[in-house]
């Protein structure tokens, strides 16, 4: 069990409440939890890591429970209630060096620290779709929502929103413009934030000056974006749509660089690996699949069985599959398979949990042509 | 003295051809030359008229004659093709119980490129999922199914009359005219008054073309395209009009996840317990993506031979798209979209 998390570079959350775990490397996937007391309250809404060498994933479930899973052991080591069910269900989930941050549908941020009962309490209004923590200043979080602008939140002030957007002029009939963030990413090294909206528009935002209002907007599409994850080389971001669209943009121009193709159902969940050039996306279609951002070719694609929210991946095992995957000497890499298989037996006898796992078959391809690019 | 002047001509011509193939260059293959030639021949010993050596039939000014000569080298490959046949008929016959096995002939359906979505029947997880999805209401008998069938606004005649013959294939269900309601706002009625379905069949020139299928209360929507309507009027030997029995159903090849939650779908637009002195089924048959609705009465003659008898309407649906939730095209999340350039480019892959 524990070898077999441990393998494991992306952690998927499903609505069947299910954690998976999928080796590229390998090309397997695994269920983390009890078949048998599976159940929809369980759904999986919101994933995170839980500490710094991402040992630990916090999973935020339907029914407002916060369950840790121990990557290294394989096994949930704890769980905490986090508001109930009735406020809505997990729209984001954090952690800072001490607390948990939680936020839920109805607006409800909720600051738990680590070992005391009492929470911090924001209202950060109602209707929310996703709350986000900046990555370099772990005590700032971005909310939004349906009619719901963009807000940024310093939790050790958390009176009052330190930046609220302004909604762009009207249009063109001197209509409003409807609010509905889906989604927000902070551009690392700058204070700016991009968000994507239910109404096909990427924007950018910069609470450094003292404009409110977007800096940058484009149009994408004629479908609801859902996901948004910015890349490693801070200038593009990829968006995914409810039709299974998925495109890169550039964020100094705001034009379309190119689609990622392949997908057939709404995306949910997209992350872009913090160092290499891959995207990895999951959605109502049941499959995760890997691109990559270079070339944009369709790298891995696995079948998981249950319809998919969240993906989160780690950012240095990955990093491995990847060098085992593009291994140019062959026979190294056979070797090592062979490593892997010996091992697999061991852990197979010594199964004594209850928790099941199932291996699924994961398809690589274009693996080949890596190869080849390798070897030039 | 014909033979012998013949066979040298034979000759003539086919060196001719080689060297005027690599002047010319023609695009024709040898086979084919070969035939041309033959049939020159065949000429030859009729007419006795004489052709260039490099002799294409196209290059016939003569229309009928083209024409004729085209039909004689017709004739011509269909002996021979004949001939073989019954050459290797005849080897089999003397082999006997030893003759290889005859040949499974290759279509793109057995060609078919492996789903990875195909639903084994003993995988948990896809049991747990199937079992706790919307429609496992009407499958544990908990809600019995009533369908309401509209159109697009202002029908015509065809679409009246497919929705009409619907309506008495589905048990329980309602027609009504759209009055140019908007579907996001019947959905919330129609859950209101109970219903478990709300079917809208769309046409374009006045042919239905189009299938709404939403699901209630919560989903899934379906979108159907709608090719070969067939109206009773339009068929030849249907019995007698439907009774009011609700009728067997049955599904046919849905086999991979998305083709599963299709087959769900459309089993519970129909009752559970189907009055089998009705003798009627209703069958859903999905081949190459394309999903086949008849409607029969059956006859069992005596213990091994059944009569059918089609009762009406046909029609072929295509799965244009599969929402999550009622209605909503805008801001509704797609589980499935067909999308043509992406998914079709393999011709051997199917998704139901």
């Amino acid at each position: 069990m524990a070898a077999k998390s441990q393998i494991c570079t992306i952690w998927l959350g499903s609505e069947t409440g299910i954690l998976k775990g999928v080796s590229l490397s390998k090309k397997q996937a695994f269920n983390f939890c009890e078949m048998s007391s599976l159940s929809r309250d369980q759904e999986v809404c919101v994933m995170a890591w839980g500490d710094e060498n991402e040992s630990e994933v916090l999973v935020g479930s339907l029914n407002g429970t916060v369950t840790t899973f121990s990557t290294d052991k394989g096994i949930f080591t704890g769980s905490r209630e986090c508001g109930d069910p009735s406020q809505g269900r997990f729209t984001g989930l954090a952690v800072t060096d001490s607390s948990l941050i939680t936020c839920v549908e109805s607006g409800l941020l909720k600051v738990w620290k680590e070992g005391s009962t009492d929470t911090v309490e924001v209202n950060v209004g109602s209707g929310i779709c996703r709350m986000r923590q900046n990555p370099s200043q772990r005590h700032r979080v971005a909310t939004g929502g349906k009619e719901n602008p963009l807000k940024l939140w310093d939790l050790e002030r958390p009176d009052k929103a330190i930046f609220t957007a302004k909604n762009v002029a009207h249009d063109w009939l001197d209509m409003r413009v409807p609010v509905w963030v889906r989604d927000i990413g902070f551009i690392p090294d700058s204070d700016k934030i991009v968000t994507c909206t239910g109404h096909h528009q990427v924007r950018v935002y910069d609470p450094s000056t003292s404009q409110k209002r977007p800096v940058l907007e484009a149009q994408l599409g004629e479908y609801p974006l859902t996901a948004l994850s910015l890349t490693s080389n801070q200038n593009t971001v990829v968006v995914g749509n409810t039709h299974g669209e998925l495109a890169t943009l550039d964020l100094r121009k705001g034009l379309m660089c190119g689609c990622l193709k392949g997908l057939s159902g709404a995306v949910r969940g997209l992350q872009c690996h913090p160092s290499l050039p891959l995207v990895a996306s999951c959605g109502l279609d049941r499959f995760l699949r890997v691109h990559s951002l270079e070339d944009r070719s369709l790298q891995h694609k696995v079948y998981l069985k249950s319809r998919l929210n969240c993906v989160l991946l780690s950012s240095r095992e990955l990093e491995s599959s990847i060098v085992d995957d593009t291994g140019d000497v062959e026979e190294v890499k056979a070797e090592e398979d062979e490593v892997w298989d010996t091992m697999e037996t061991v852990t197979e006898k010594s199964k004594k949990r209850p928790a099941e796992q199932e291996k699924a078959s994961v398809t690589e391809v274009d693996g080949k042509k890596k190869n080849k690019l390798a070897k030039k | 003295m014909d033979t012998t002047k013949l066979s040298t001509s034979d000759s003539v011509s086919k060196k001719k051809g080689k060297k005027a193939k690599k002047q010319v260059q023609s695009d024709e293959k040898p086979v084919v030359e070969m035939d041309a030639v033959s049939v020159v021949k065949e000429e030859k010993s009729t007419s006795g008229a004489t052709f260039p050596p490099s002799f294409s039939m196209s290059e016939i000014k003569n229309k009928q004659r083209r024409h004729m000569m085209f039909i004689k080298l017709k004739q011509e490959k269909r002996k021979q093709k004949l001939e073989l046949k019954k050459k290797i008929k005849r080897e089999r016959e003397a082999l006997g119980d030893k003759a290889p096995p005859k040949e499974v002939p290759k279509t793109i359906e057995n060609q078919r490129v492996y789903d990875e979505t195909t639903v084994n029947p003993e995988d948990e997880e896809v049991a747990f999922d199937e079992g706790t999805d919307e429609f496992s209401a009407y499958f544990n008998r908990l809600t019995n199914p009533k369908v309401l069938i509209t159109t697009s606004d202002r029908p015509r005649t065809r679409t009246v009359k497919f929705i009409e013959q619907l309506a008495t294939v589905i048990p329980d269900a309602h027609v009504y005219y759209r009055r140019g309601l908007a579907l996001k706002r019947v959905i919330p009625q129609c859950v209101s008054h109970g219903f478990t379905y709300l079917l809208v069949v769309n046409e374009d020139r006045k042919m239905p073309n189009g299938l709404v299928l939403c699901h209630l209360p919560d989903g899934p929507t379906a979108h159907f395209k709608v090719s070969g309507v067939r109206l009773r009027k339009e068929m030849k030997r249907i019995g007698k009009a439907p009774t009011e029995h609700t009728p067997e159903v049955i599904l046919n090849n849905f086999t991979t996840r998305l083709g599963h939650t299709v087959g769900r779908l459309l089993a519970a637009l129909f009752p559970h317990d189907p009055q089998f002195v009705g003798r009627q089924v209703a069958t859903f048959h999905n081949q190459r993506d394309f999903v086949f609705f008849r409607f029969h009465r059956y006859i069992f003659k005596n213990e091994k031979r059944v009569g059918i008898q089609e009762l009406g309407p046909r029609f072929t649906l295509k799965l244009r798209s599969l929402q999550k939730g009622t209605f909503d095209s805008k801001f509704g999340e797609y589980e499935w979209v067909h999308k043509r350039h992406e998914m079709d480019s393999c011709r051997r892959k199917f998704h139901l």
